[in-house]
Formats: structure tokens, C-alpha cells, sequence
């Protein structure tokens, strides 16, 4: 599979993840947003770069109950909770905004 | 799966790179923590290796993927061994291993450490405690 993001063809793996995780620019994001029916907000921004930071310093695409935490921890209890991630991520806040943010399909996602 | 929680063990014995085995180990433990289980690693002989500081591994072409285990406390896996002989055979003290914690989330994320080195006895002890062991 492929996503054409400025003019640029990236290859895709079967389940619409980046497949070189270099190939990611924040135009990556908007396009499969845009695919899924989905309008980037500033709340949405928020998780994607929180969760680029946290691959960025453990190689590792967090588990939805450690991203829940995390959130929780810097953003405060009303983001830190299922409701509100789900609420901008429907497809699961683990699988969808991981996704967007050109990382691998979350470990210990299940 | 039943409700009944376990006391799960994750025994690492080999070298981080060279072999598939120490990166297996590191991703079954952040799957299964996913399971609401006890889970607790013990690093012997060259396990204690997995965790040493500072790993560098361009020259090899190998991802270094030591930064992970920072994110164990993120999982609630707090309960890491080090068996003292295997550190001081090794030429090794806890100063040249990461520093590894987590952070207590019912003592305002109090931050604590995870390491527990421990004697080549009491890590039988350990071994002997648990209902399940993994071996890598």
C-alpha cells in the first residue's frame, strides 16, 4: 500500500502504518486524517507530538492504557482518560494517533 | 484467561545484541503487561548486560533499543533483579547499569527505583516464588 502526500508517494504497510518511519512530515498526518474522515485539531496535534516525543526517547510506540497515563500525567486527569482520546481518535487513540504520527502500530496494543 | 493473578518472571541470560533473544524478551514483557499480571525481570550472566549504560550500536547495524527499557515503569513493571555474582564476574557494579525507575502514581508520581540487585541465593529464592518463568 502507498499514501501520496505532497506530490510524494510513501510506501505503506497493510494496515496503512509507515513503513520508514523517516518518510514522515506533518502532512502525513492531515492526508490519512483526511482518509479516515477526520479534521486535525489542535487537540488532535497535541497527542500526535506528545507521542512522537515518547518513540523519540524509548523506541517504542506506547501501549493506550500508558499513553492514557502519560497524558493524564502532563496534560492533566480531563485528557488523561479514554473518553477524550477516543472522543479524537475513534479508531482507538493507540492504533489511530500512532498512525498519523508515522510510528509502528503500538506495542502491546492487542 | 482466568481472573486469578500470577507472579510472571522474565529470566534474561544472554547478551543484548548478537541474538534475537534479548529484544523478544523486552516485547513479550511490554505485551503481556498488558494482561494484569505480576510481572517481574531478572537479568543473570550475560543478561546483566541488557540494562549496562551508554550502549552504542552503529558500528554493528543494530537498532539499540536499551531506551526501552526506560518505558517498563510506564507498564508497571517495576520488579527488576540483578543478580550481584553475574555483575561482579562481568567486572560490573549497579553505577554502570541505567538508572531505571518508575514513578508511583498514589505518592504523586514519586519516582523509585526498579533495579534491586540481589545474591546469587536470593535470586533462587525468587525463581522458586514465581508460577510462571520465562527463560531467554
Amino acid at each position: 500500500m502507498a499514501i501520496e502526500v505532497d506530490g510524494k508517494v510513501l510506501e505503506t504497510d497493510e494496515e496503512g502504518y509507515l513503513v520508514n518511519l523517516k518518510d514522515w512530515v506533518p502532512a502525513v498526518a492531515d492526508e490519512m486524517a483526511k482518509e479516515d474522515d477526520l479534521v486535525l485539531t489542535e487537540e488532535h496535534w497535541e497527542i500526535i507530538n506528545f507521542l512522537r516525543e515518547y518513540y523519540d526517547e524509548y523506541q517504542i510506540a506506547p501501549a493506550v492504557r500508558v499513553l492514557t497515563k502519560a497524558v493524564g500525567k502532563r496534560m492533566g486527569k480531563e485528557k488523561g482518560n479514554s473518553k477524550y482520546l477516543y472522543s479524537l481518535f475513534p479508531y482507538g487513540p493507540g492504533k489511530q494517533a500512532c498512525r498519523f504520527a508515522g510510528l509502528p502500530k503500538p506495542t502491546g496494543c492487542i | 484467561m482466568s481472573e486469578e493473578i500470577k507472579n510472571f518472571l522474565y529470566l534474561n541470560r544472554r547478551a543484548p545484541y548478537g541474538t534475537i533473544y534479548a529484544w523478544e524478551s523486552l516485547e513479550v514483557v511490554l505485551i503481556g503487561a498488558a494482561f494484569d499480571q505480576k510481572v517481574s525481570l531478572a537479568f543473570v550472566d550475560d543478561g546483566v548486560f541488557q540494562i549496562v549504560k551508554g550502549q552504542k550500536t552503529e558500528q554493528i547495524g543494530m537498532k539499540n533499543f536499551s531506551p526501552t527499557y526506560s518505558a517498563l515503569g510506564d507498564y508497571d513493571v517495576n520488579q527488576l533483579y540483578v543478580e550481584r555474582e553475574s555483575l561482579e564476574e562481568r567486572g560490573l557494579t549497579v553505577d554502570d547499569l541505567m538508572h531505571l525507575t518508575w514513578e508511583d502514581e498514589d505518592e504523586d508520581w514519586a519516582e523509585k527505583d526498579s533495579i534491586r540487585v540481589v545474591s546469587r541465593a536470593e535470586m533462587a529464592e525468587i525463581i522458586t516464588q514465581q508460577d510462571v518463568v520465562f527463560s531467554f
